[in-house]
């Protein structure tokens, strides 16, 4: 068993929407945005963990709790057996920050644009005291600018942010987390804005980082065909809770969460021979708001197979296929995973409904 | 249903006139689009993609000017109007386009509705009652509830502003609609429900459409016909199940091949090393052969032509006779 550098445990993050004057006269309970609502996740040493889901479902905050970016309202979250949400004294917050670090969405607007590529890679080291003399520095960020292949180091060092296409910009981000030698990076987004191309010599990068330089990731994304190829394991985030989760082939193949079926129906494949078919999204609705969490299955609201005990029980992680591949639905492992697809006959009306198996989709 | 050809466009060129010399941002361009069908415009950031969408607006501004070429469409040629007659006659009327970031350009201060039916008034001089009539069926085809022509922008979803500016863009009755990187800023299931609305439309409509966008596998639920864009060059054209199941083009094989799948288990993905070219001075010969696997000799010093190969157009010197 490999040994697990992140373990969440009823980790919880609520937010308090601020009051008029007014309405703190009137003395009303303030009301809570409830982002993240009591989730549990493992992510082991050198391996990845993706996190998906719709914007608002709380995949961000997770992050910025993990990074302690945010202080979490309760429950436990232990990095390398410390128990991050106890961390409150600047010296340990420090050390901790050496040894997780972030690669944002936009590497646009997190290079400063009048540091040099030099002064955004020396920044971290003066920080964190780390080689004590210019030379020395200097041999380490041409070293991070290798290690993200960025080379001759040279030619790159003393660019402006500016003078870098989109794809050099994130890899200076990258190398900006390796310098410190973090064993484990959370990733936000971190290829979203690039190009098709581009997106997929950064994924082929970290990958190929988790091996040699022994890191272990946590990725967010809202793309969920990108994790299938970068990440171990995958959990599906709706409404501030981690509604499926497991080995990353196991859970997008055999999806047992009705919002993951849901989710993953919606994701685009290339598959131009069914032109004249539109896919049946069985969900209803939109996303509840944060505040107003619905009562039993968070998902009950939306979901196409609601019965009674879902509007009043929360259902509990159950794990009917394989072991670590959980889900926190009531009829886990007995709703089948189907694909239904509508043919469009003349003037855009619905002919017939066809049914299709997941493993048809990819030629 | 018989179709009709609906837009032609041949040797089409719109080049930038900057002080850094002539950026060639899209060169001799030439395709159709017929009655009922869509183009999927395909290629990286700076390939010249939008360039082409404006040009059939006839809104480039200078320094851009269209060069060279002709854009026919319902008896207009797009590339001679005046601004008067592009205003009047063209945009919206024969042409809408809906932009990326759609969602952001309604006005706050204005309800739905009365943004809605402001092209009608200008266009069509139909006023009051009866242009609230077309609007709500409008609304009602693009899967909302006629009630939201009373809200207020800021009342709205992401999705919902969507459709709104999709309906607004239908509701002249243009012949053709461009749509600009439409879904880019919506969740998948938001996504994959304008895709199904947008598939549904254009058999109800029969109208021809063009996608612009960078994301391959959201061209293949939804165009007919693929336009692989390189450096302001159409690399590859032709039906689209033809080019996914048998890319020609080096550059078509790569970008395919760079798409992370969902059910497959790929090892690693494939990448285009390198930079695409400044176009204010692109590489002699053939555009991408200084990033191609499969470039020669020729590649360095030829223009390619466009060879056709079992009806697919292909801009490569791999399948020239010569």
């Amino acid at each position: 068993m490999p040994q697990t550098i992140v373990k969440a445990r009823k980790l919880r993050k609520e937010f308090e929407i601020s009051q008029s004057f007014m309405q703190s006269l009137r003395k009303k309970p303030k009301l809570k945005v409830k982002a993240v609502d009591g989730i549990d996740f493992d992510i082991y040493e050198r391996k990845s963990m993706g996190l998906v889901g719709e914007s608002g479902c709380g995949k961000t905050t997770v992050g910025k709790l993990v990074m302690k970016l945010l202080d979490a309202t309760s429950g436990e979250l232990y990095v390398k057996g410390q128990d991050v949400t106890k961390l409150n004294d600047k010296r340990g917050i420090k050390a901790y920050r050496r040894m997780a670090q972030m690669i944002y969405q936009d590497p646009f607007s997190s290079l400063d644009p009048r540091f040099k590529v030099y002064d955004i890679l020396e920044e971290p080291l003066l920080i964190h005291k780390i080689g004590d003399t210019m030379d020395e520095r200097r041999a380490l960020i041409e070293k991070a600018l290798e290690d993200v292949r960025l080379t001759p180091p040279d030619e790159f060092i003393d660019r402006y942010p500016h003078m870098l296409s989109g794809g050099q910009r994130q890899r200076v981000a990258i190398a900006r987390c390796l310098i410190l030698n973090p064993d484990f990076i959370v990733a936000d987004e971190p290829v979203s804005m690039l190009d098709v191309s581009v997106r997929a010599e950064l994924l082929n990068l970290m990958k190929d980082l988790i091996e040699i330089q022994d890191l272990t990731f946590l990725y967010i994304t809202h793309d969920i065909s990108t994790t299938r190829f970068f990440t171990d394991y995958i959990g599906v985030m709706y409404l501030g809770d981690i509604v499926e989760q497991g080995p990353v082939a196991q859970v997008l193949d055999n999806p047992i969460h009705p919002y993951t079926q849901a989710l993953l129906t919606a994701v685009p494949e290339p598959e131009p021979d069914r032109l004249d078919r539109v896919k049946e999204i069985p969900i209803k609705g939109e996303i509840p708001s944060g505040t107003n969490v619905p009562q039993g299955c968070r998902f009950h609201t939306r979901c196409p197979y609601t019965k009674d005990i879902c509007k009043k029980t929360p259902p509990s992680n159950k794990e009917p296929l394989e072991k670590g591949h959980k889900a926190k639905c009531h009829f886990a492992g007995d709703i089948e995973y189907k694909l239904r697809v509508i043919k469009l006959g003349e003037g855009g009306k619905a002919e017939k409904v066809e049914e299709i198996k997941p493993e048809d989709i990819s030629y | 249903m018989s179709t009709k050809r609906i837009l032609s466009v041949k040797d089409l060129s719109t080049h930038y006139f900057t002080s850094k010399g002539v950026v060639k941002a899209l060169d001799d361009t030439n395709f159709d689009i017929n009655g009922g069908e869509s183009l999927g415009v395909a290629g990286e950031s700076g390939c010249g993609k939008s360039t082409m969408a404006l040009s059939l607006l006839r809104m480039v501004q200078p320094p851009g000017k269209i060069v060279k070429g002709s854009i026919k469409i319902g008896g207009l040629d797009v590339a001679q109007l005046s601004e008067k007659d592009a205003r009047r006659k063209l945009r919206w009327q024969k042409i809408s386009m809906v932009f990326q970031g759609a969602m952001d350009i309604m006005t706050p201060v204005y309800t739905v509705g009365y943004q809605m039916k402001e092209p009608l008034k200008y266009h069509k001089d139909i006023r009051g009652q009866k242009a609230d009539e077309i609007c709500m069926r409008y609304l009602d085809m693009v899967d909302l509830d006629p009630e939201l022509f009373y809200r207020y922008p800021h009342e709205l979803s992401g999705g919902q502003k969507q459709r709104i500016v999709i309906a607004t863009a239908l509701l002249l009755e243009p012949d053709l609609v461009i749509f600009d990187e439409p879904t880019t800023a919506l969740d998948v299931v938001v996504e994959a429900r304008i895709m199904n609305d947008l598939k549904r439309l254009k058999k109800e409509l029969n109208n021809g459409m063009i996608f612009i966008t960078h994301d391959l596998s959201i061209l293949a639920e939804i165009s007919d016909n693929l336009a692989i864009m390189y450096a302001g060059w159409i690399v590859e054209h032709g039906s689209a199940s033809r080019i996914y199941k048998n890319p020609r083009h080096p550059y078509t094989q790569k970008l395919i091949a760079a798409i992370p799948r969902l059910h497959k288990d790929i090892d690693r993905l494939e990448y285009i090393p390198g930079a695409p070219p400044e176009l204010t001075n692109p590489p002699k010969g053939c555009r991408f052969h200084p990033r191609c696997e499969h470039a020669f000799a020729k590649c360095s010093q030829v223009e390619p032509k466009e060879y056709f190969e079992d009806g697919v157009m292909v801009r490569c010197h791999l399948y020239g006779d010569d």
